[in-house]
């Protein structure tokens, strides 16, 4: 169990280190920071200092370490745009993207798998096909419009939920939460659906295919030979036997739904990390792209680590080692 | 061409009254798109015929409707109807070139890196795994947002369309490569290519002659799914402000405009092209789904 | 409409003018037709052929599992007298498992790798007998020593990857048995293992369906196989019975032509012989079976009336074939 962590973990390094330097990469060679960073009005020895200030002067390896060493303790300099800290201002925000995201996961999990694991077992009936279609449906329209049309129904039309913001929002130390008042309980509704529309339609399907695949195999039909009855053929062996596949898609998906609030943020103009992210590419703040970067990969890492560890917990086959004698 | 219509693929797609549909559809978006200059009652670029008197007109059906504005008109009176035709031409150009892009890449790197073996799969694989790991949504944005800030302003304006297609088309290429790649080590182990080695036929013209055809109907089936993904990537782009110039609006680029004028009532400017962009993406998807069931016999 | 005799008593099975259909998009494929035979309590049916011939399909019609879109399209199945092929599927669900077990081909891909062997049979014993789960797990250890696992009583809490390819189809046999079916159709039981193990899962199928009393339908192309363990026969081809009789008569004197030639290729064991009788050809697809006898294209006694007309099984030797040769009025040929 532990080697197996630690392995998994070796396995995620590399990632890490790989995308830092594309970070680094960004960071000091994209743009001229030092121009950006002095405005019109300079002199040759502000211009100087500044360039050791920053390290720009020493060679590269040590730029990196040092880039990486900052990195580490959350360091990335000053945003181009907004003059702050890069760690404060996504520090700010982050709450914001997180309980987004959480919601968008449940909603996904919570009705995505019921839908995949209904539709594999029946594959002819009407309502199987009615969620099909609406599963390509999803698949097919953006985001951006699934948010614009909910906007257009529920904020416009009736008038029942807000389409902007956060609302109401209640400080917990540095953490802010939408959770505890009505007004930001409200205000999730939209973005969540909007956000977890389209994990939802893709995990139904891979629960419906996967569903399919297992219910053809003999151990089903042998189920089936022994007499059990069907729910527990269903819901005890082939349900079971799809988690497996199902956990590592899901988890991917789960981080995906991070990255994809960038548009869902833009749309209900959630002040989130993606909404950050997206006005700093448009302006060219670097350092505030590197840091999301970075930080979006180690989520990433992190998902994948808890999603080995759950394939372990499920599949007994890897389990090596715990064996019993033969 | 006989071959063809006796296949089993004509056949079953003859059997799905979905699939037949969709590429009917499909067929009228993309000739609706590539004929706009033709087609089109209006020129929405000719800043001469434009009227602002004209401008907010709602469609056709509306109290205060126009017959000459059919899907009625934007905040400057542009014809919806065209912008949306002239806007699908971008959104397919840029569509098509990214999945072309993409499927060069993939498939010439995963013909490499399957055929080589060794460091060079190693290496090329791993670089897909990484970029696997985040969304390619995500490593689009990322490569625009690098370009964009490596570049003077105004060069980028001129050459936003590429900078576009080159980050839809980077952002899907381990796809293509991870397919081709599992296919040309299953094809390169066989007689025939290890024959054709014997001979001393040159790496290169094996593989293309050889393994290339072999590994062409999944390629096919990717590229296809992967257009109505890049179609929905430039749109995903294009809305957030970071796509096309303004002065090629895609249909992102019309329903990000519309989507200022949702709250004073004039929804038809956004939601229109955003019809437009949800058929012609599904009926793209439907068309992927049936040829990857169609050629796949395990799903039947 | 053809007659199968009983053997005296109330069969325990009766098969009777079975037809499997599976449509297809180019016309409906006729996989059994008209196959009848009978299962006594406790006695051990051979069914032989080669691939394809419909044997495991017999099988999966008998427990309700064939594969869609095969569906029975005639005949019926009565189980103990009670007609079992119409039932709805909540009722045949309780007789499969509980009156007729089944064990599968491939023992790796039978059992379900999340589960304990120990699970998959408390499950079992639990969904058909009364018992609670630490009366069932008991129960479930008793069984995995019937079957010869060694050290069951730890075993059980193995996943099946622990077990290698033999032990697991012990377990397989264990969990077919766990409920004390009086039927048990046992598809290919040992094709799937080493040849040396094979012998032993034979043997163990046997002694326990002799101990408990179990009638058993072994579907094998094996006839060595079928010689030491079956009492009767049946011989298919192309989807349908061509000779039934007792193991002796069919292996000895066998009837029809095409069981007379698979019998000429069981290698005698107590002598040697020069060469190994062959069949010429191969069976029909079940697209293309001829009109008549679907074997007259490859029999060497073929005469007319065999290209035209279709045989039913008929009294031929100690036997039932369905061949011309044995109707009233062509003794002539079967000694010409």
């Amino acid at each position: 169990m532990f080697s197996f962590i630690v392995s998994r973990l070796l396995q995620a390094l590399p990632v890490m280190l790989v995308v830092s330097f594309i970070s680094f990469a960004m960071f000091a060679y994209v743009g001229d920071p030092v121009a950006i960073m002095l405005g019109q009005d300079f002199t040759e020895a502000q211009r100087q200092a500044l360039i050791t200030d920053l390290g720009l002067d020493k060679p590269f390896f040590v730029q990196f370490l040092s880039f990486l060493g900052n990195a580490a303790q959350g360091e990335f300099g000053l945003s181009y745009r907004l003059s702050r800290p890069v760690a404060e201002l996504i520090a700010e925000r982050a709450p914001a993207t997180l309980e987004l995201a959480l919601c968008a996961a449940i909603v996904a999990l919570a009705v995505g798998v019921p839908m995949g694991v209904y539709t594999g077992l029946y594959r002819n009936s009407w309502l199987s096909r009615f969620f099909l279609t609406f599963s390509l449906v999803g698949v097919s329209l953006p985001t951006f419009l699934i948010g614009i049309l909910l906007i257009l129904t529920f904020s416009v039309w009736l008038g029942w939920l807000p389409s902007f913001g956060r609302g109401d929002v209640v400080r917990l130390g540095w953490w802010s939460t939408g959770f505890l008042t009505w007004g930001g309980l409200k205000a999730l509704i939209l973005p969540a659906i909007t956000l977890g529309l389209f994990q939802l339609t893709l995990i139904m399907r891979l629960v419906r295919s996967e569903m399919m695949e297992v219910l053809r195999t003999d151990y089903i039909k042998f189920a089936r030979a022994r007499g059990l009855p069907n729910r527990a053929v269903h819901f005890g062996h082939a349900l079971k036997n799809t988690l497996v596949p199902v956990i590592t898609i899901a988890g991917l998906q789960l981080g995906a739904i991070i990255a994809f609030a960038i548009v869902t943020e833009t749309v209900f103009q959630w002040p989130g990390m993606g909404l950050l992210f997206i006005q700093s590419v448009g302006s060219a703040d670097i350092p505030v792209m590197a840091a999301y970067l970075m930080m979006i990969a180690l989520v990433f890492v992190t998902i994948n680590l808890v999603v080995d560890l759950l394939y372990y917990a499920v599949d007994p086959r890897l389990r090596i080692g715990r064996g019993k004698g033969h | 061409m006989r071959a063809f219509f006796q296949s089993d693929l004509w056949w079953s797609f003859t059997r799905s009254p979905v699939t037949v549909a969709s590429a009917i559809v499909a067929f009228i978006c993309i000739a609706g798109a590539v004929l706009a200059p033709v087609l089109a009652p209006h020129n929405p670029f000719d800043l001469a015929s434009l009227q602002l008197m004209d401008a907010f007109k709602p469609p056709v059906w509306g109290s205060e409707g126009d017959a000459t504005y059919p899907l009625g008109t934007d905040d400057q009176g542009r014809d919806m109807l065209s912008a949306i035709m002239y806007g699908a031409r971008v959104s397919l150009l840029v569509g098509f070139c990214a999945v072309i892009f993409s499927t060069t890449l993939g498939v010439a790197l995963g013909l490499l890196a399957g055929y080589l073996g060794g460091k060079v799969d190693a290496v090329l694989m791993r670089i897909a795994d990484i970029q696997l790991t985040f969304p390619s949504i995500l490593v689009a944005l990322l490569v625009d947002g690098v370009v964009r800030a490596a570049l003077p302003r105004e060069t980028h304006d001129q050459i936003a369309l590429f900078v576009v297609i080159f980050a839809i088309g980077i952002s899907n290429w381990p796809q293509f490569a991870r397919t081709v790649r599992g296919s040309t080590l299953v094809e390169r182990n066989k007689e025939y290519v290890q024959a054709a080695r014997v001979i001393g036929l040159p790496s290169l013209k094996i593989m293309a002659q050889h393994v290339l055809p072999n590994v062409m109907s999944p390629v096919l089936v990717i590229a296809t799914l992967n257009l109505g993904f890049a179609i929905l990537a430039e749109a995903t782009l294009s809305f957030l402000g970071v796509g096309v110039p303004p002065t090629q609006p895609s249909l992102g680029t019309l329903i990000r405009i519309g989507n200022d004028f949702l709250f004073s009532g004039e929804w038809w400017i956004t939601i229109f092209p955003g019809v437009a962009l949800i058929i012609m993406v599904l009926s793209v998807n439907l068309l992927g789904d049936w040829l990857r069931d169609a050629l796949n016999p395990k799903l039947r | 409409m053809s007659q199968t005799q009983s053997m005296g008593g109330q069969a325990l099975l009766q098969v009777r003018n079975l037809r499997v259909e599976f449509p297809t998009r180019r016309g409906t494929l006729v996989a059994l037709d008209d196959v009848s035979f009978d299962i006594h309590p406790g006695e051990v049916l051979g069914v032989v052929g080669e691939s394809g011939a419909g044997k495991s399909m017999t099988g999966a019609a008998i427990i309700g599992l064939l594969e869609p879109p095969g569906r029975i399209a005639g005949g019926e199945i009565r189980l103990a007298g009670r007609r079992i092929d119409d039932l709805p599927y909540e009722e045949l669900r309780r007789i499969r498992g509980r009156q007729i077990g089944a064990i599968f081909q491939d023992p790796l891909t039978t059992l379900n790798p999340l589960y304990t062997v120990g699970d998959q049979l408390v499950e079992t014993i639990t969904t058909h007998l009364p018992l609670n789960p630490a009366e069932a797990r008991r129960r479930a250890v008793e069984w995995l020593e019937m079957v010869g696992i060694p050290a069951a009583a730890q075993r059980v809490d193995s996943y099946p990857h622990e077990f290698s390819g033999g032990m697991r189809q012990r377990v397989v046999i264990a969990l077919a048995l766990c409920a004390e079916p009086k039927l048990v159709v046992a598809d290919e039981p040992t094709t799937a293992l080493d040849v040396s193990i094979q012998a032993q899962v034979i043997a163990l199928l046997k002694t326990l369906a002799r101990e408990k009393g179990t009638a058993m339908m072994l579907v094998t192309h094996d006839m060595g196989v079928i010689a030491e363990t079956a009492d009767r026969v049946a011989v298919m081809y192309a989807g349908r019975v061509i000779e039934i009789g007792a193991v002796r008569d069919v292996v000895k004197h066998a009837a029809h032509p095409y069981s007379a030639g698979l019998m000429g290729s069981i290698p005698p064991i107590s002598h040697r012989v020069e060469r190994l009788e062959q069949i010429d050809g191969s069976m029909p697809r079940l697209s293309s079976i001829p009109p008549g006898c679907p074997y007259n294209p490859r029999c060497p006694r073929v005469f007319d009336r065999c290209r035209v007309e279709r045989p039913e099984l008929l009294p031929a030797k100690a036997n039932r074939a369905a061949c011309w040769l044995y109707a009233p009025g062509e003794e002539g040929r079967l000694h010409g």
